[in-house]
């Protein structure tokens, strides 16, 4: 199972990404924002960083990049796609997501290890929780929090689109403590925390991450 | 060479916590006159031959802001 991460200028997390792909038992596959097609990956994650240094919004010149549009049309044909942190930036403004990450309201970057509710167990990236399980992972941003017009977050969590939510405190002033949410199919999932970072015990706060990883394997071999 | 301004503000229902910032920082220098700022952003671009305004306003619609968070007003040499 094939699994492209992308790597933009800019991205940080793009290695431990490949990373927990391969512990999570697939073959992680280099992608290069400029190049013009996927490479025939079964999956595409969108990593952590900087791209493009944050220049005009998080997100957003990376969201123009070449391969993206490859990523915008596979995504629309059910392709998996999980944008992490910078990536769920890099998805909302290339529009394959909802809603918005804007600077944190308390204005601090903030890093620490976060508690999250799963709320959705049937995406393409949470099968391998349960609805209600928490798990821990790391949480690092300075522009993290989720907005929306309230009429689009009523019809988001009438939908069922809140994959995940932020639990013993919301870490940057999200709105409804959103920390990750869905395409309408289930197969787009983005998120601020770093599943990514937490998938050894040598490294991480708990391996709870991990399942996003091997929920993918699961989703493309029943595709 | 013609000169578009575009400005981009946040929506008004959208909170501005560094406009906050701002205004408590008037508030301790002495300006309590002043009651609410919004940070916005500022382009001006150069454009060559006439602007088309229609192609003008999808840039700052789809690449200068982000029409789900933002507002953009246009402003081409004739206003």
């Amino acid at each position: 199972m094939r699994i492209g991460v992308i790597t933009f200028p800019g991205s940080l997390d793009d290695v431990d990404a490949a990373r927990a792909v391969r512990l999570a038992g697939g073959e992680a596959v280099a992608l290069w924002h400029a190049d013009d097609d996927l490479s025939g990956v079964d999956a595409v994650v969108l990593p952590g960083g900087f791209s493009y240094g944050d220049y005009l919004r998080a997100g957003a010149i990376a969201a123009r990049a070449p391969l993206m549009r490859s990523v915008v049309d596979r995504a629309h044909a059910g392709l998996p796609v999980l944008g992490i942190c910078n990536g769920f930036q890099v998805l909302c403004e290339a529009g394959l997501l909802p809603g918005a990450l804007t600077r944190n309201g308390h204005l601090h970057f903030r890093n620490r290890d976060q508690a999250l509710l799963v709320e959705r167990a049937d995406t393409a990236w949470t099968s391998a929780y349960t609805t209600g399980q928490r798990i821990v992972v790391p949480v690092k941003n300075g522009e993290g929090r989720y907005v929306a017009a309230p009429a689009e977050l009523d019809r988001l969590e009438g939908e069922g689109r809140v994959v995940v939510r932020y639990a013993d405190g919301n870490p940057n002033g999200s709105s409804r403590d959103i920390a990750g949410v869905t395409s309408a199919d289930g197969r787009v999932v983005g998120l601020m925390p770093h599943p990514e970072h937490a998938v050894e015990d040598l490294t991480g706060p708990s391996v709870d991450g991990l399942g996003f990883f091997t929920s993918v394997l699961s989703s493309v071999v029943t595709a | 060479m013609p000169r578009v301004v575009v400005d981009v503000v946040l929506k008004p229902e959208i909170s501005d916590p560094q406009g906050q910032a701002v205004l408590g920082a008037l508030g301790r220098l002495g300006h309590p006159g002043v009651t609410s700022v919004r940070q916005g952003k500022h382009f001006v671009l150069e454009v060559e031959g006439t602007p088309d305004a229609a192609e003008l306003r999808q840039i700052a619609e789809t690449l200068l802001a982000n029409p789900v968070i933002e507002d953009v007003e246009l402003h081409l040499p004739s206003d």
